[in-house]
C-alpha cells in the first residue's frame, strides 16, 4: 500500500501564502488531526473540490490559521485523495505544518513523487508529467506558456498524428504481406513513400522547433561585447536593474565575464558581459578575451555595443572580425552625447539601434529587434510544440529511423526491411508520450522533479 | 457399468491435425498414450481446403517440422503441387503452400500413428472426463474407464458440433461424421469457460463438369522447396494445377436476393466465424464495392474428381448455392458433390490457458487446436506439438516449453491465445508477429531444431544434418565477405545491365549481394571457387547478406523487449494491493495470471501506465 506523503507545494522563500499538500488514503484523516474547523465541521465529512477555513492545531496552540482544501479520488492531481492546507507563506510556519502532517502518520514525498503518481494513476501522460517540471522552473512568461500548452496534451498529440502516419504506413506493409500474390486485390503500397516524407518533415520540424523551446526555457544567452568602455556594463547594469558589473571610468575594468540572468519584456536573456575584445599584453586581460571568443562562439544572440561617440566604423569592423554568422545586433550607445552616424549600407544584414544605456533609452527598439533577431516575434506556447531534451533524443532517433525506412525503400529492398526500421521509429515516439514503458524512461522522468509537485 | 481400461500418462481426445503432434510428441518422448477418434476414417482429415501452408501458416508448418512434429513430412509425402508464395516480397514473407491428397494424408497420419510406439488409437467417443486423486478418468460411450496423468482436449469442430445449410440444421460432426454431444456437460461441469465458434467450408464438384478452357491455369513452382528439411526435394510430387475464377455481377445479385435465407443473417447462428476467412455472402456484404472476388479450383487429390472451391464457403441453402456458383465463368454446367455449410462448435476462451497450454484452474489439462479458440489445420498442429510436449513433460516432472514471441510464430500463436485471448477464430497472419525478418520459413531449424534436440523430439541423425547445414551457411558467408572481385568488363557489364553502379576498384561479393539489385545467382559466374549448395542453404547465405543490417535492427528490438519479458511477476503478487493500477486492469491481470511484465503488456486494458505501476512495485519489492 503507498504511504500518504506530503510536502510543501509552494517554492521555497517568504510567499504570501504557503501550500502544504498531502496525497494518499489517509490524506483526510491526517489532515483531520491538525486541521480544526472554526465551523466544527471535518473534512472527512466534506465532498471532493471543497474547503473549510480553520487553525492548524498542535496538541494545545495553534500554529496559524489556514484554509484546507479537499479532492477525493479519483478528481485529483494525484488520482488519490487529496488535501491542501494553505497557510501563511513564512518559512518557519509552512515546514511547521508538514512537520505536524509527518508526526500524524503521512511520509515525505520523495523527489517527483506527486507527479509520478499522477503518472502511475493514469491521470497525466510522461509528457504532461515532464511539463510540470517545465512550469515549476518556468521564469519567464512564454517558457511557461510553451510548458502549459505542453502539460495540456500538446506535444502527445503531435506525437500522436507523426505516430498514426507510422502506424498506418507499417499497417499498410503488414497487410501487403499478409495478401498472398497471386490474390491482384491489394493496393497501397505505393503511396508508402509519400506517407514516410509527411512523417520525416513533421519530425525534422519537431526537433527545429526544440531550439527555439530551448531558448525559451532556458532563456536568450546573450553576450554583450564591444570596445573597452563603450558602455557594456553600464547596459548590463541597466538591464539588470541593479549594479552588477564594476563600472569605472578605466577602460578594462571588466577583466571576466559576468553572468546574470534577466527577465526584459517577457523574454528571458542570460547576459553575458565580457572583457572588451582588443589586443593587450596584460595576461589576466588576455584570459578575459579568450573567455569572450568562447562565449560568442556559443551564443544565441550578440549585442555589439559601440560608442558613439568614437568611430563607429572602425570599432565595428575590428571587432565583426571575430563574430560573423551570428545572430548580432549593433547597439550604438551613449546616444545622450551623441547619435552616431552609421550608413545603413555597413552592414546592411545587422540591425542597428540607438540608445542610451545611462539614461535608459532606446530599450524598447532594442528589445523589439531582439525578438526579431533570434525569431520569437510572434511566439505563443500555442503556434509551437517544444520538447524537451529527452524528448528530442527520442525525436532523433524516430527520425533517424524513419528516413533509414525511406532509404530502404527507395533503395528497392523488400518491404520487410522497410518494415523493421518503422519499428524501430514507432517505439522512438511512443517513448515520448510514455506509451512505451521502460524503466529506464520512468525513472529518469522522476528523479527530474522536485518535491511537492 | 464401467470398466476399466488401463493408465496412461498422456490420453488425447480427438484425432485431427492437433491430437495428432499432441500424441505422436508425448509417445515419442516416452510417455504411454493413448488418442481417441469418434471414426477411424477420420485421422487427420481436412475437412475443409486441400491444401497445407499458405502466408504464416507455411511458417508455422516448417517450425512443427523443425521441433519434431510430423506435419510437415506427411504433406511432402502427399503434396500434389507446391509453390512458394510472396517470393517478390521478401524473405520475411515467402510463405510455402502445397496441394495435398487429402485421403492420402489421412492415410499417411493413421498409419504412422499405427506404427507409433507407445501409441495406443482408438476408436471411441469420450463422453465424460472426471478428476479424482489418482488422476483423470474418461470414459468412453461404451463404458471403457481410462485413466490418465494428463489429458488433452483437441476436439475441434465435434465438440458438440452443429451444422447449417440455409435453414436446415442439425447436431453433426464435420464431414458427416458424428458430433461429440455429451463430453461438453463434463467440461461445464468442471468450470471450463466454454462458448460457441463457427466456421465453413465450400462445395466439392464434379470435375468434369468445369468448363476449364477459359479459366487462368496455375501450376505449381519449377523449384520445389519441401516443408521438411529431411525430405529430399526431388521425392516431390507437383504435377497438379489449379484454376483461377471470378465471381461477376450476376453472382452477387442471387446472394443478395437471398440473404434472408442465410443463417448467419438472419441471426440463427450464434456462434462468431473467422474474421480473415469469410463466407462468400460475408465478403459481399462488407466489401459492397468490391466487383468481383477471386476463387481457386483446387483438386482434392490424385484419386478422385472432387475439386474444392476455395474463397466460396457459404451457409446459405443448397439451391442459392448452387444458383449462384453456376454464375461463375467455367462453372455454368457445376455439378454439386458436396454442398457447402457452416459448422458452430464448442470451444473454450484461451484466456483460460497458461502459456504451457495447461489450464490454469485444472493442472493436467489441456486444450490445443480449435478447441483453444484458433482455425486452420497448421495452428491446430503447432498447439497440439506443444501440449504433447508439455503433457509429456508434466509427466516426467519437467518444467514446461514456453517459446518466446520472439523465437517463433507458434511461440507468438499461443501468446496471442493465452494473453490477448480471441473474439474470433484466431488465424495465423505474418503481421501477428512483430519480428517477420527474424522469424523467416528459411531459418525455422536455427529457431527451433535445437530445442527439438534437448526435450528429445528431434532424433540425433536429424540434428546432425541441421549442424551440417549451418556450418556450410556459415562458411559460405565468410567466404563472400573475404572473396573480393576486381572491375572488370564483365562484371560491370552485368552490373550496369542491372541498373546499379559499376566497380571502380574491387568489393567483396558480399557488398555486391548487398546491392538490392544483385542476387547470389547473378554472381555465379564471376565466383570463380564457389561450391554448389543446396537451394536452401543459398537461399539462406543470400538473405543473411543482404538483410544483415535490418536483421540485427530486429534482434536489438528482440533483445529490448526480452527484458521486459525477464521482469518476472511473482506467483503471490495479489493485484488488489498494488496502489495505482486502474480496475479493469487489476481485474485482466488476476485473471490471465501473466508471467512477467512483457506478457502483461500485452493484455488489452492493461495500459502503459499499469505497466509503469508493476515496474515500480517490483522495484520496490526487490529494494525490500
Amino acid at each position: 500500500m503507498a504511504a500518504t506523503i506530503a510536502a510543501v507545494a509552494t517554492p521555497e522563500g517568504e510567499g504570501s501564502i504557503g501550500v502544504v499538500r498531502l496525497s494518499g488514503e489517509n490524506a483526510v484523516k491526517i489532515a483531520d488531526k491538525i486541521f480544526k474547523a472554526r465551523s466544527g465541521k471535518r473534512l472527512s465529512q466534506l465532498k471532493g473540490y471543497s474547503a473549510l477555513f480553520g487553525d492548524v492545531w498542535t496538541e494545545n496552540e495553534i500554529i496559524d490559521q489556514a484554509v484546507a482544501l479537499v479532492f477525493k479520488a479519483p478528481m485529483s492531481f494525484t488520482g488519490e485523495d487529496v488535501v491542501e492546507i494553505s497557510c501563511h507563506g513564512g518559512e518557519f510556519v509552512v515546514n511547521k505544518v508538514l512537520r505536524l502532517a509527518l508526526d500524524n502518520g503521512a511520509a515525505l514525498a520523495q523527489r517527483g513523487e506527486f507527479s509520478r503518481r499522477a503518472f502511475i494513476n493514469g491521470k497525466i501522460d510522461l509528457s504532461q508529467a515532464e511539463a510540470i517540471m517545465d512550469i515549476i522552473s518556468a521564469d519567464n512568461e512564454q517558457a511557461l506558456r510553451a510548458s502549459s500548452e505542453a502539460l495540456s496534451g500538446a506535444v502527445s498529440k503531435k506525437c500522436l498524428e507523426i505516430k498514426d502516419d507510422l502506424t498506418f504506413a507499417a499497417a499498410t506493409i503488414a497487410a501487403f504481406s499478409d495478401f498472398p500474390d497471386e490474390e491482384p486485390e491489394f493496393s497501397g503500397i505505393d503511396k508508402l513513400g509519400d506517407m514516410l516524407k509527411k512523417a520525416n518533415a513533421e519530425l525534422q520540424k519537431l526537433i527545429d522547433d526544440y531550439d527555439k523551446g530551448r531558448i525559451i526555457k532556458n532563456g536568450i544567452k546573450t553576450v554583450i561585447i564591444g570596445p573597452p568602455n563603450a558602455g557594456k556594463s553600464t547596459l548590463m547594469n541597466l538591464l539588470s536593474g541593479y549594479d552588477r558589473s564594476i563600472v569605472t571610468e578605466i577602460a578594462g575594468t571588466t577583466r571576466d565575464v559576468i553572468e546574470e540572468s534577466i527577465n526584459f519584456g517577457g523574454i528571458r536573456l542570460r547576459l553575458f558581459d565580457t572583457a572588451g575584445i582588443h589586443k593587450t599584453d596584460d595576461a589576466v586581460e588576455k584570459i578575459g578575451v579568450g573567455r569572450t571568443l568562447e562565449h560568442i562562439s556559443s551564443a544565441d544572440l550578440v549585442l555589439l555595443l559601440l560608442d558613439s561617440t568614437g568611430d563607429v566604423l572602425a570599432q565595428a569592423s575590428e571587432i565583426l572580425k571575430n563574430a560573423d554568422n551570428k545572430n548580432i545586433i549593433i547597439v550604438l550607445n551613449k546616444s545622450d552625447i551623441k547619435v552616431a552616424a552609421l550608413d545603413a549600407k555597413e552592414y546592411p544584414n545587422i540591425p542597428k539601434v540607438s540608445i542610451s544605456a545611462k539614461e535608459g533609452t532606446g530599450l524598447e527598439e532594442l528589445l523589439a529587434e531582439i525578438k526579431k533577431v533570434v525569431n520569437l516575434e510572434n511566439l505563443s506556447g500555442k503556434s509551437a510544440v517544444y520538447l524537451n531534451e529527452r524528448q528530442r533524443n527520442c525525436a532523433i532517433r524516430a527520425l533517424e529511423a524513419s528516413k533509414e525506412a525511406k532509404a530502404a525503400l527507395e533503395s528497392g529492398v523488400t518491404m520487410d526491411a522497410v518494415g523493421v526500421c518503422l519499428d524501430d521509429a514507432l517505439a522512438a515516439l511512443m517513448e515520448i508520450t510514455g506509451e512505451r514503458v521502460t524503466v529506464e524512461v520512468a525513472n529518469k522522468v522522476f528523479e527530474h522533479f522536485c518535491v511537492g509537485k | 457399468m464401467s470398466y476399466f481400461a488401463g493408465n496412461y500418462d498422456v490420453l488425447v481426445i480427438g484425432a485431427g491435425h492437433a491430437g495428432i503432434e499432441a500424441c505422436l510428441a508425448a509417445a515419442r518422448l516416452g510417455c504411454k498414450t493413448a488418442i481417441f477418434t469418434i471414426n477411424m476414417d477420420a485421422v487427420g482429415n481436412m475437412p475443409c481446403n486441400p491444401s497445407i501452408g499458405g502466408t504464416a501458416k507455411g511458417h508455422l508448418v516448417r517450425e512443427i517440422d523443425a521441433l519434431g512434429g510430423e506435419m510437415g513430412k506427411a504433406a511432402d509425402a502427399t503434396t500434389i503441387q507446391n509453390r512458394m508464395l510472396n517470393r517478390g516480397k521478401g524473405p520475411a514473407v515467402h510463405s510455402l503452400r502445397a496441394q495435398i491428397d487429402r485421403r492420402a494424408y489421412a492415410t499417411y497420419m493413421k498409419h504412422t500413428l499405427e506404427l507409433q510406439e507407445n501409441l495406443h488409437l482408438r476408436q471411441a467417443e469420450i463422453t465424460k472426463i472426471e478428476k479424482s486423486q489418482d488422476g483423470w478418468h474418461c470414459f468412453t460411450m461404451l463404458g471403457a474407464e481410462y485413466i490418465s496423468k494428463t489429458v488433452i482436449l483437441a476436439t475441434g469442430t465435434y465438440l458438440k458440433g452443429k451444422i447449417y445449410v440455409g435453414d436446415v440444421n442439425f447436431s453433426s460432426g464435420p464431414d458427416g461424421m458424428f458430433p461429440s454431444n455429451e463430453l461438453e456437460d463434463s467440461l461445464l461441469s468442471l468450470g471450463l469457460p466454454l462458448r460457441r465458434f463457427k466456421t465453413g467450408t465450400p462445395a466439392r464438384v464434379l470435375k468434369s463438369s468445369i468448363d476449364f478452357s477459359e479459366l487462368e491455369v496455375q501450376p505449381g513452382d519449377d523449384e520445389i522447396t519441401p516443408f521438411s528439411y529431411s525430405t529430399d526435394p526431388k521425392t516431390i510430387n507437383n504435377s497438379s494445377v489449379c484454376y483461377i475464377s471470378y465471381t461477376n455481377d450476376k453472382t452477387k445479385e442471387v446472394i443478395l436476393q437471398n440473404l434472408h435465407r442465410s443463417p448467419l443473417f438472419s441471426g440463427v447462428i450464434e456462434g462468431v466465424g473467422p474474421r480473415y476467412c469469410p463466407s462468400l455472402e460475408d465478403k459481399i456484404v462488407r466489401f459492397a464495392d468490391k466487383e468481383r472476388h477471386q476463387l481457386f479450383i483446387e483438386p482434392c487429390g490424385l484419386d478422385t474428381e472432387e475439386m474444392y472451391l476455395q474463397g466460396m464457403s457459404s451457409s446459405l441453402p443448397e439451391d442459392v448455392q448452387i444458383k449462384f456458383y453456376k454464375t461463375i465463368k467455367g462453372l455454368e454446367n457445376l455439378q454439386v458433390m458436396r454442398n457447402a455449410y457452416a459448422i458452430e462448435y464448442s470451444c473454450i476462451d484461451p484466456l483460460a490457458l497458461n502459456l504451457s497450454l495447461e489450464l490454469k484452474e485444472h493442472e493436467g489439462l489441456y486444450g490445443a487446436g480449435q478447441f483453444n479458440g484458433s482455425s486452420g489445420y497448421e495452428e491446430a498442429a503447432a498447439q497440439g506439438l506443444l501440449a504433447g510436449i508439455n503433457a509429456a513433460r508434466k509427466c516426467k516432472g519437467q518444467e514446461p516449453i514456453v517459446l518466446s514471441r520472439g523465437s517463433s510464430y507458434i511461440g507468438t500463436l499461443i501468446d496471442d491465445l493465452c494473453t490477448k485471448g480471441c473474439s474470433d477464430p484466431y488465424r495465423m497472419m505474418t503481421s501477428r508477429s512483430e519480428y517477420r525478418l527474424l522469424l523467416r520459413q528459411d531459418n525455422a531449424d536455427e529457431r527451433m531444431t535445437p530445442i527439438g534436440f534437448e526435450i528429445g523430439l528431434v532424433g540425433n541423425k536429424e540434428y546432425q544434418a541441421f549442424l551440417m547445414r549451418k556450418e556450410l551457411k556459415t562458411a559460405e558467408i565468410e567466404r563472400l565477405e573475404a572473396t573480393h572481385l576486381g572491375p572488370t568488363d564483365d562484371l560491370n557489364k552485368m552490373l550496369l545491365e542491372n541498373d546499379t553502379a559499376a566497380l571502380k576498384s574491387g568489393a567483396s561479393i558480399a557488398d555486391l549481394i548487398r546491392r538490392p539489385q544483385i542476387s547470389y545467382e547473378m554472381l555465379k559466374p564471376f565466383d570463380k571457387e564457389r561450391r554448389e549448395l543446396s537451394a536452401e542453404i543459398k537461399q539462406k547465405v543470400e538473405t543473411e547478406i543482404k538483410y544483415a543490417g535490418y536483421i540485427e535492427k530486429q534482434a536489438a528490438q528482440v533483445k529490448e523487449t526480452i527484458r521486459l519479458e525477464s521482469k518476472v511477476l511473482p506467483e503471490d503478487i495479489n493485484y488488489d494491493d498494488i496502489k495505482g493500477l486502474r480496475l479493469e486492469a487489476i481485474e485482466k491481470l488476476k485473471k490471465i495470471a501473466p508471467k512477467s511484465v512483457g506478457q502483461a503488456s500485452r493484455i488489452s486494458g492493461v495500459s502503459p501506465a499499469d505497466i509503469s505501476v508493476l515496474l515500480i512495485y517490483l522495484e520496490k519489492r526487490e529494494q525490500k
